[in-house]
């Protein structure tokens, strides 16, 4: 990975050292990334920087210097950070659920002084620390203890709960896919794996009936069927559908998109925003940006193997993995492979909270790459 | 414990053995994702680009200009003018719509109730959707609209078209109206154009008759739109094709001064060409304003039209049916005499009434007429020579000669509503009443009264025919778009020219031979002079008490018990070229007033001549039809 010589690599680097040594390539592509997003927030804006594209401009540079001020940053006072990050992220979800409960309705939002916050947003990063730190403390053969296991399945479960009761299944979802990829990478046994899935694949119909709301049970329906509702939740995705497939192969043009510009497309700049790019930039324009997107997972994926330390490795796999896990489900729900849950595609649509959990994210993934020498005994993991 | 062990170094080939089946997962979903991508933009892109297109383009119709209605000589009767409206388009007005209305109501007057239509109407539509605030303004209030528009924000001056009447009551039975289309409407016509709000459909008289040439063909406006409606631009536009001009035989002059020698009599009056059958007026009166329908009639308005004891909304020229009296009595005695059961020098002694089984027949003059022939007969009405003449040749004589000069059908003239009328006969009777015939009815069928039913437009085919010889049958449209109706060849009546000429003689006595019933009120005008046949058609019943008392007098009557009084002419007497007939509802009285009108329309239109001015029809129908004028 690094020309340097071994030895000089493993005592601790100066700051201009780090900067350095951070991977300037992958920051270029998270950049080209970004930009793909300011020209669709700009054209769905009929052609303007108001109001979409340049806020998200703004939070874009602010996202950068946390990157890099993150990623200089000592992956061990990362790792040591991670419980009470965890424990931070736990409260303030139980807070925004009682919140919640007082009021009607989905509460996502938290106010903490002028600053709104997505506790669920917070968490993504949290458990996926928490986690690997807890799970850089154990051998192949003790992840698969119960008792030992019990521990990580309840850093997981928890706020997975709470999420789902805010409630956001989207957002559970990826919580829960987070958690148990680690537990996957960390070297949980087949013997574990096989009835678990088997019985998650038993569970759905009960889910089905106790655990989803009456307006998500409505929105796996009209997935399943979106004609049946062709005016009401249906329309998302008929419309949806219908911008994507207008593109054809070489797409329409920027900013020539009539589902886009004339409205006919729903929430365009957020959630939706992967169809005005297929509508403008058709079949094309789509494979290029997942090119990018499966560049920035490969150099993810090359971060994980090359670190030194597990914390390191399981860090940046659930960065990565958190990362391609929101790609996947916004791209598979705006083309209807799957039903609408309300999940943004990163980089590119428009949102504050969305963009800074991102690029925080990142910013931890350059820590592992920066410290990718650094190695930990594996005693300083568990639960301490 | 050493920083590195065995376990670590399992954990470190577990994990990088697990990230790469990872990898290789998240490389199987992306190709997913990928073919996913390929289906819907490339094997079914096509499918969505139309469906993309369907959604973006809306069609808008334009209404078509309407056709006009036009007299003989080119004069409008029924045209387009402008409508100038305010429309307010709700989101442009900045300070809310209580304000913009507030303005406005200064400068044009806005009804509480109109306003509370306006509210309405706003919140029903999208707040870019124009709402009508006031219509049909005078020029100087819309000049005074656009002299304020910059302080009015949100406020749209336009320019419409509408119908327009400008003759007005005039018309009304021969025009009829426009109005808004109503549901029932829309049953058999399925023209999108009935959709269009404010769009007017013609609901009576010729407006209704020619509506669907005159209505045009709608023009279309394709719009590219937004997901909320709003119209973003113009992507090409059909102008339709305005609807045909409609030419009637009427001379709007005639027509005037009919209407105004009416007046708000309860009455009805036509002017036929008997060389053809060109009505040259028609009017029932008293009228409406056809204006009145197509701007949106109040109830109170309505109401006051339907209430009338006048009936004004029936066309009593062709919906009217009356029991002829003795303008009958011409039909009776061609039949007679052409039946050749009735010898030409037949004649009989009035006394004054008809002994006949147990009934007396009366003669309306009480002390009878002495010695009656035919000539006489008409000439002074007599009853009891048309009584004993009906005896001689029987019911079947009579309904046979009346079926020949037209009457119990209708005359199929192009203005909707026409009635039948009665002529009575044995099978008529046997189906209607599932009664045998009556002898004593043919005796009332021959001066007229008893079953016989008939409408002046029938009277004034009747009074062309006896007068030509021929078939006329009445036409009011001339030329519709470019085309000249169909008319059938005049074929010659099948009543023999002796018969004909006894009862032209008879009918040319009645107004210029002294003892006629019309002499008082002939034309004394030389080479103008008219033939007629008054008639009286009984309301109230007469009974045998009142009979030996002595009948009153229509003159002593309460108006609405007067009988119905009938006037059928034709002139020059000598040379026929005008027929006309009037009913007066009512109007039986000593002075006749409704022979005096006849009299003066029929002067008038002499004088005039319209049947031999150049007629003003379009040029190349005049080179088709000009061999029929």
């Amino acid at each position: 990975m690094s020309s340097r010589p071994y030895a000089a690599a493993r005592r601790t680097l100066s700051v201009g050292e780090k900067l350095l040594e951070i991977n300037w390539g992958l920051v270029v592509l998270i950049t080209m990334v970004a930009c793909v997003g300011f020209a669709m927030q700009y054209s769905v804006a009929g052609g303007r920087f108001q109001p979409w594209a340049a806020p998200q401009m703004e939070r874009f540079v602010v996202g950068l210097a946390i990157l890099v001020a993150i990623a200089l940053v000592d992956i061990r006072i990362w790792m040591s950070l991670a419980y009470p990050a965890y424990g931070a992220a736990l409260l303030l979800l139980v807070a925004t659920t009682v919140v919640g409960h007082l009021g009607n309705g989905a509460q996502r939002w938290i106010a903490l002084g002028p600053l709104q916050l997505q506790p669920s947003e917070l968490m993504k990063i949290s458990l996926v620390l928490a986690l690997a730190r807890y799970l850089h403390g154990l051998s192949v053969e003790d992840v698969s203890k119960p008792l030992r296991l019990a521990i990580p399945l309840g850093m997981i479960v928890v706020p997975t709960v709470l999420v789902l009761m805010e409630p956001n299944l989207g957002t559970a979802t990826i919580l829960m896919a987070d958690g148990c990829s680690l537990l996957f990478l960390a070297g949980l046994s087949w013997w574990w794996i096989a009835p678990v899935v088997t019985g998650v694949v038993a569970a759905v119909p009960i889910a089905w009936q106790f655990l989803l709301h009456d307006y998500q049970k409505r929105r796996v329906l009209t997935f399943l069927n979106p004609a049946n509702d062709a005016l009401g939740a249906g329309w998302n995705i008929s419309q949806a559908e219908i911008a994507m497939g207008s593109g054809g192969f070489g797409g329409k043009g920027f900013v020539q998109g009539t589902q886009s510009q004339l409205n006919f497309l729903p929430e365009k700049e957020t959630d939706f925003i992967l169809t005005a790019l297929g509508e403008e930039f058709g079949f094309v324009g789509c494979i290029a940006l997942m090119l990018l997107f499966a560049t920035v997972i490969f150099y993810g994926i090359r971060i994980a193997m090359a670190s030194r330390s597990q914390f390191g490795r399981l860090l940046a796999m659930g960065i990565t993995l958190n990362f391609f896990f929101y790609i996947m489900i916004n791209a598979a729900m705006v083309m209807g492979m799957i039903p609408v849950v309300g999940i943004p595609m990163p980089l590119i649509s428009y949102g504050g909270t969305a963009m800074l959990t991102v690029m925080f994210g990142f910013g931890l993934l350059m820590s592992v790459h920066v410290h990718r020498q650094v190695e930990i005994p594996r005693s300083s993991g568990g639960i301490i | 414990m050493p920083l590195f062990d065995r376990k670590d170094k399992s954990r470190y080939a577990t994990f990088t053995r697990r990230t790469l089946t990872m990898g290789g997962g998240i490389a199987a979903i992306m190709t997913a994702l990928g073919a996913r991508l390929y289906q819907l933009q490339i094997l079914e892109g096509e499918e969505f680009m139309t469906r993309a297109d369907e959604n973006r383009v809306n069609q808008r119709l334009l209404a078509p200009l309407r056709g006009r209605i036009l007299d003989r000589f080119g004069v409008e009767l029924a045209t387009n003018r402008r409508n100038y409206r305010v429309d307010l388009i709700p989101e442009q007005a900045l300070e809310g719509v209580d304000a913009a209305l507030d303005t406005i109501g200064r400068i044009i007057v806005i009804t509480s109730r109109e306003r509370e239509r306006i509210l309405h109407d706003i919140a029903e539509n999208k707040h870019f959707v124009p709402t009508t605030i006031a219509e049909n303004l005078t020029w100087d209030e819309f000049a005074r609209v656009n002299l304020h528009l910059p302080y009015l924000p949100g406020i749209q001056p336009e320019v419409g078209e509408t119908r327009n009447y400008p003759f007005g009551d005039q018309l009304s039975h021969v025009l009829g109206y426009v109005a808004a289309v109503s549901p029932d409407d829309k049953t058999n016509d399925d023209d999108p154009l009935l959709d269009l709000p404010g769009f007017r459909i013609g609901k009576r008289g010729i407006e209704k008759a020619f509506d669907l040439q005159v209505r045009g063909t709608a023009g279309a406006s394709r719009v590219e739109v937004n997901a909320y409606g709003r119209v973003i631009r113009e992507l090409g536009r059909d102008p339709g094709a305005p609807g045909a001009d409609v030419y009637l035989t009427i001379d709007n002059e005639v027509q005037k001064f009919v209407a105004q020698r009416l007046g708000n009599e309860s009455a009805a009056c036509v002017v036929m060409d008997v060389a053809n059958g060109d009505v040259i007026a028609m009017a029932s009166t008293p009228g409406y304003d056809p204006n009145d329908f197509n701007v949106g009639i109040t109830e109170t308005q309505w109401k006051g039209l339907n209430e009338d004891d006048h009936h004004p909304l029936i066309n009593k020229v062709l919906s009217g049916v009356y029991p002829p009296g003795s303008t009958f009595k011409p039909a009776v005695a061609l039949s007679a005499l052409d039946s050749g059961l009735l010898p030409a020098d037949f004649s009989v002694n009035c006394t004054g009434s008809l002994q006949f089984g147990n009934y007396v027949f009366h003669c309306w003059k009480k002390g009878g007429h002495g010695h009656v022939d035919l000539h006489r007969g008409i000439a002074a009405s007599c009853d009891v020579f048309f009584y004993e003449v009906a005896k001689r040749v029987g019911i079947d004589t009579i309904e046979n000669g009346a079926h020949k000069l037209g009457l119990g059908y209708q005359t199929h003239i192009e203005i909707p509503g026409e009635k039948a009328g009665v002529i009575p006969g044995r099978a008529w009777k046997e189906a209607t009443l599932h009664l045998p015939w009556q002898q004593g009815e043919t005796l009332n069928t021959g001066i007229g009264q008893g079953y016989v039913l008939v409408t002046p437009i029938q009277l004034c085919m009747l009074a062309a025919r006896v007068a030509s010889g021929n078939q006329v049958v009445p036409r009011i449209v001339h030329v519709v778009g470019h085309t000249v109706e169909q008319r059938p060849q005049l074929k010659r009546l099948e009543f023999s020219d002796a018969a004909l000429a006894a009862v032209q003689s008879g009918m040319n006595a009645v107004t210029n031979e002294p003892g006629g019933t019309a002499y008082a009120w002939r034309i004394p005008n030389p080479g103008f002079e008219m033939a007629g046949k008054t008639g009286t058609a009984q309301v109230r019943r007469i009974s045998k008490e009142e009979h030996l008392a002595g009948v009153k007098k229509n003159d002593e009557l309460p108006w609405n018990l007067r009988d119905h009084a009938h006037f059928i002419a034709y002139a020059p007497a000598d040379k026929p070229r005008y027929a006309l007939s009037i009913l007066l509802e009512h109007g039986a009285v000593t002075s006749h007033p409704h022979v005096q009108m006849a009299r003066d329309i029929l002067l008038f239109t002499q004088q005039r001549d319209p049947a031999n001015m150049t007629a003003g029809y379009p040029v190349n129908a005049a080179d088709n039809g000009g061999a029929r004028l």
